[in-house]
């Protein structure tokens, strides 16, 4: 099964809880991979010690147009449906603005002038760990400056080695990072918190979800702190709550550590087990449904 | 000299649209013939490369100033690339007319 662990917005325990799950996944001896899909700022690592064992880049084709070949007749713009050149005849001006390329190469098939080559861009790298349990961490990291970490995010998600059984550490939001994430997801995990700010975020990806039709539940962290507006809500949607995770200390102490408070401390390793009983137990109600 | 300025609708009242890339209308003025053309921006609602596609319907009218509330850094480069000089107005609450008359 393919599971995403995901929040609208960072901060809210969207790693303390994917972390925390593959950890105790292992330990009931069920492998599993964690694929760190938050390209633009990975952090499961922080979390674990294990040797690299591959490292490949993700790289795009983009096209470099030659000033002294091109005529400026301007075809190769029209032809891009991504905004991404630039052709301004008077002013003898062109320009591909690499960001935006989708690589789909129709620039290239529409110049009849031969003024068009591509080059090669490292959008980022993939990474796997091997840790001492024999479980691998894949993490997708992006490289500064570029612009869509979707390639490097799909890159990673595609690593081909992994188990039948993944987790996908989300990039926070709801755009097309998150999507890009929940999509591939048998079922997704929504973390979050128990005030109007993890509401609001909530119902946002929520929303997303239906879109995608995934099934998903959610799971409340740092549960006592806020009010009860989130409980009420997911009680009248019928979304079920996979989890509580209680406001406590140690658990802060040991996060800040880089440690897993499922390894420190029994209890929570059984609270994560329970979890992920759950996580299967709802997500094959959702498929008996359909 | 011709003046491109982003606009949130298209008579001389309308206020300056403080987006460049997703305003409603670019304002193309003329400062010898005294003419204005509203164009409507057909990249008001793209989901990506709209300052691009703005800069190339802007420059394509050969203007020398763009007259906006801001401008994203990319946007600004390829200008400067241009030559094509940018005029950031913080005041959101300037018509175009009021605009014109200070060219
Ligand atoms: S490869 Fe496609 S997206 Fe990239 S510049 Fe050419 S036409 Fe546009
Ligand atoms: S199609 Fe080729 S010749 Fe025409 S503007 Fe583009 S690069 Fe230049």
């Amino acid at each position: 099964m393919k599971i995403t662990i995901a929040s609208g917005k960072g901060g809210t325990g969207k790693t303390f809880v994917s972390t925390n799950l593959f950890f105790a996944i292992q330990q009931e001896g069920t492998p599993v991979t964690l694929i760190d899909c938050d390209a633009e700022e990975p952090n499961v690592m922080e979390f674990f010690s294990g040797i690299r064992t591959e490292q490949y880049p993700i790289i795009q084709k983009v096209p470099v147009i030659h000033d002294d070949l091109c005529t400026y007749c301007d075809k190769c713009r029209e032809y891009c449906n991504y905004n991404a050149i630039i052709c301004l005849p008077q002013a003898k001006h062109i320009q591909v603005l690499e960001d935006l390329c989708h690589d789909c190469g129709a620039c290239l098939a529409a110049c009849q002038y031969n003024a068009i080559t591509e080059k090669e861009k490292t959008l980022g790298h993939v990474s796997v760990y091997s840790l001492s349990s024999g479980a691998s961490v894949v993490e997708g990291r992006l490289s500064i400056g570029v612009y869509s970490p979707i390639p490097v995010i799909k890159g990673a998600m595609h690593y081909p080695h992994q188990e039948e059984n993944t987790l996908f550490d989300a990039p926070p939001g709801i755009s097309c990072p998150f999507i890009a994430t929940a999509d591939k997801a048998d079922y997704v995990v929504l973390v979050t918190e128990p005030t109007p700010f993890g509401l609001n975020d909530l119902k946002l990806s929520v929303q997303t979800l239906d879109t995608l039709q995934k099934s998903y539940g959610v799971v409340i962290n740092r549960s006592g702190l806020g009010d009860n507006s989130i409980y009420e809500w997911l009680e009248e949607k019928g979304i079920p709550i996979l989890a509580e995770i209680p406001f406590d200390k140690e658990i802060a102490r040991v996060y800040s550590e880089g440690r897993l408070i499922a390894e420190v401390n029994p209890g929570y390793r059984y609270f994560f087990s329970n979890l992920y009983q759950k996580i299967q137990n709802h997500a094959g109600n959702c498929s008996s449904q359909r | 000299m011709k003046v491109a300025i982003t606009s949130t609708g298209n008579t001389p009242e309308s206020l300056l649209d403080s987006r460049f890339g997703r305003c409603a209308y670019f304002v193309i003025y003329d400062t010898q013939s005294k003419s204005t053309e509203y164009i409507p921006n057909p990249n008001k609602d793209s989901l990506e490369g709209a300052g691009p596609a703005s800069i190339q319907l802007v420059a394509s009218k050969g203007v020398e100033k763009v007259i906006s509330g801001e401008f994203g850094a990319k946007v600004k480069s390829v200008f400067d690339r241009l030559q094509i000089q940018l005029i950031v107005i913080k005041d959101q609450e300037k018509t175009i007319k009021e605009i014109l008359d200070l060219l």
